[in-house]
């Protein structure tokens, strides 16, 4: 057939870029117009004022519409990009070599990361903000995420209200340390039973209950939990929450001014950096002992079983699995993981109240699992040092203001960012960013390691 | 008569208020192999899940090697070493071959893993190859035999298939009856198979029931069902042409 030729010339590319960065821009002027354009002000009377932000408004319309030509104008050069790269195949060898060695190289950053970030700052307070804010932060998710991993990742039961565990782990640490004066190292255990104890309770009457039906279920539970923490004053204080919870010990060392403290015993200047390290290594470990119970569960039949109740539960029941059970334990261990992290949090904080244990922060944590590629444990950590690090880093992003004015504050944006980042996230790797799934036994292993393979009952 | 090893007796299941199975009598007597044929929505699929305790008979007993197991939870009933092989194959799809083979193993003693795993990948050779290969990528006639293999896992003194050649290129299908003929022969496996496929399923097995609307309406001998001329005109319009294999 001879080729029909267009009526028209094709438009030039420069054209076309700035008619689709007009039509992004004027979307984004609508979109943005109530989101960025007007701010709510408290006047002196106590009313709210409507007042408008046109500079900024005009920033973040300027910056997608110059972005959109931009993106426009670059296709035709990203389309050849995409073509050459796709044949070439050995750019996976260098994956495997990075595969291979990330996990030592990121366990051994998370090691020496407070020594360097020390090396850096100096042993002052400044170093703090580095160690707390993103070092025990972070690893307060990653763990939180690896503990609902077990949950959603692997027994594949959707919990929205992961949280109340958390709460229940940090309030039992507060109340009975703070009234009967146990110990840290007593009660983190405690509070983690207690926390499990709650898990199982919950499992219970959901064991029928599969996806949204579940999710629903556990989100009214994470509700109830923190409604009761509002509303029982006489024990929880309520919205006032909990404060002057004993701190944490170095093997009955206090982290104080005193003679008796820290500093003192081991000759050192009083700081109160000391405490945040013993604090980074404490959540460290947690998390280390949370990530390896996880691998190691994995390999004998109740993480199994596990894994095929999230495959296909009709199946798993026919084949002889007590899914009562199997949902039960992964409920609870989840539970007395977020018990865990929940008794270091308070112990951390010194202060807690409902606040902190609001339905964002399981929304927050159950993000991390499924933006990190559910069941992948690099994946959970990787995405918790995104999300959680990415918020916190906004707050240090002070050229913006240069940008956008000086009222401008990048935080206000956390939301809004976040679910950018979860949406371009998921059309670019829908099963999040490590979607492998590692196989529990190997053919080959078998004659390698016969007696490991015994244990597992693998014969 | 010796005391047969699988025995239904005026079974009733209900779905909701819908009764599927309206009193139904079988036998599968141990070595034997008894084919389960009927229509689309006759009730086969639900007398075998019925066996497996889900969903329970509302009437009626099931007895299993002389235990009565109608009221017995699916994974304790699955622990009497009853193995299924579910309607629609239900592998576990994101995990290996293996894998999906060491969760069938879950109920025999594990000292034997090694042993039945060779005895089943003898049996399908196709699944060996695809050991490391995760299960919802392979071919819907590998998928069968793993659900099979993963039944056998198990080492079942019962298994029961429901609908093996579904969805099966009659080739791969033949692949299976015979692995099932074999099985029964060399090991004295008990099968009890539910197929749409009439003309192989009578001709596998020993003897035969044919099932309507929730009601087993005729029994015998596989081959003296497959003589019957209702059988015939009923079930194996299709089959006629494969008459001479």
């Amino acid at each position: 057939m001879p080729a029909e030729a267009p009526d028209r010339a094709p438009p030039s590319l420069v054209g076309r870029a700035l008619k689709e960065a007009l039509v992004t821009g004027f979307l984004a002027f609508a979109l943005f117009l109530p989101l960025v354009g007007f701010v709510s002000v408290q006047s002196m009377t106590n009313t709210l004022l409507l007042e408008a932000r046109w500079e900024s408004l005009f920033s973040v319309v300027a910056l997608i519409a110059i972005a959109r030509f931009l993106y426009v104008l670059a296709g035709p050069w990203l389309e050849r990009r995409r073509a050459r790269a796709k044949p070439s195949a050995p750019a996976s060898n260098l994956r495997k070599v990075f595969s291979k060695f990330f996990t030592p190289f990121a366990l051994g950053f998370a090691v020496v990361y407070p020594i360097f970030v020390l090396a850096f700052t100096g042993i002052n307070p400044g170093a703090l903000k580095w160690i707390d804010n993103f070092g025990i932060q972070i690893l307060i998710y990653v763990m939180l995420g690896w503990g609902l991993n077990i949950v959603v990742g692997l027994a594949g039961l959707l919990d929205l209200g992961y949280v109340a565990f958390y709460a229940v782990g940090a309030y039992s640490y507060a109340l009975l340390s703070k009234e009967f004066g146990m110990s840290f190292w007593m009660l983190l255990p405690l509070s983690g039973i207690l926390a499990s104890f709650w898990g199982v309770l919950l499992g219970f009457p959901v064991l029928r209950l599969r996806g949204d039906y579940l999710a629903i279920v556990t989100l009214a539970f994470g509700e109830i939990i923190r409604l009761v923490l509002i509303n029982w004053v006489s024990l929880t204080n309520g919205y006032a929450g909990i404060s002057g919870i004993p701190r944490p010990t170095f093997f009955g060392i206090p982290f104080n001014a005193s003679d008796e403290g820290f500093a003192a015993i081991f000759g050192l200047e009083f700081s109160p950096l000391y405490r945040t390290i013993f604090l980074y290594y404490l959540i460290l470990a947690l998390a280390l002992f949370t990530a390896f119970i996880t691998i190691r569960l994995r390999r004998m039949p109740v993480g199994r079983a596990w894994e095929a109740l999230r495959e296909d539960e009709i199946a798993c029941r026919s084949l002889g699995i007590n899914t009562t059970n199997t949902k039960l334990t992964a409920f609870a261990m989840g539970a007395m993981l977020a018990g865990f992290a929940g008794s270091f949090f308070s112990a951390r904080q010194g202060f807690i109240s409902p606040e902190s244990f609001t339905f964002i922060e399981s929304a927050t944590i159950l993000s991390i699992v499924v933006l990190g590629g559910m069941g992948s444990q690099i994946g959970v950590a990787i995405a918790a040092i995104l999300l959680v690090g990415g918020t916190e880093i906004m707050r240090e992003l002070d050229f913006l203001k240069q940008i956008f004015g000086n009222d401008f504050e990048p935080i206000r944006y956390r939301m809004l960012l976040f679910g950018a980042a979860m949406v371009l996230i998921m059309i670019w790797k829908p099963r999040g960013l490590i979607s492998t799934r590692e196989p529990s036994i190997f053919l080959e292993e078998r004659k390698a390691i016969p007696a490991d393979l015994l244990k597992e009952g693998r014969g | 008569m010796t005391e047969p090893l699988l025995s239904v007796r005026g079974v009733e299941t209900y779905y909701g208020r819908i009764p599927a199975l309206k009193g139904v009598d079988i036998d599968v007597h141990e070595g034997e192999i008894v084919a389960l044929i009927g229509a689309n929505g006759a009730g086969k699929s639900t007398l075998m899940m019925t066996i497996c305790g889900n969903p329970r008979a509302r009437e009626g007993s099931i007895t299993f090697d002389g235990q009565n197991i109608t009221q017995l939870p699916t994974h304790e009933i699955a622990a009497l070493k009853i193995a299924q092989s579910p309607e629609g194959r239900r592998i576990f799809a994101r995990m290996t071959v293996l894998e999906n083979l060491q969760m069938g193993s879950i109920v025999a003693p594990p000292e034997h893993f090694a042993a039945d795993l060779e005895r089943v990948l003898t049996l399908f050779p196709r699944l060996r190859e695809r050991l490391e290969q995760r299960g919802g990528t392979l071919s819907g006639g590998e998928q069968q035999m793993l659900s099979i293999a993963r039944a056998l896992m198990s080492r079942p003194r019962l298994l029961l298939l429901d609908e093996p050649s579904l969805g099966l290129a009659p080739l791969v299908a033949k692949q299976i009856f015979d692995a099932i003929r074999d099985l029964n022969k060399s090991e004295g496996l008990t099968v009890f198979l539910v197929e749409q496929n009439a003309f192989h399923a009578l001709k596998l097995a020993h003897r035969g029931y044919v099932m309507v609307n929730g009601l087993i309406t005729l029994s015998g001998t596989g081959a003296s069902l497959l003589a019957r001329p209702e059988v015939k005109a009923a079930y194996l319009e299709g089959g006629r042409q494969q008459a001479t294999p």
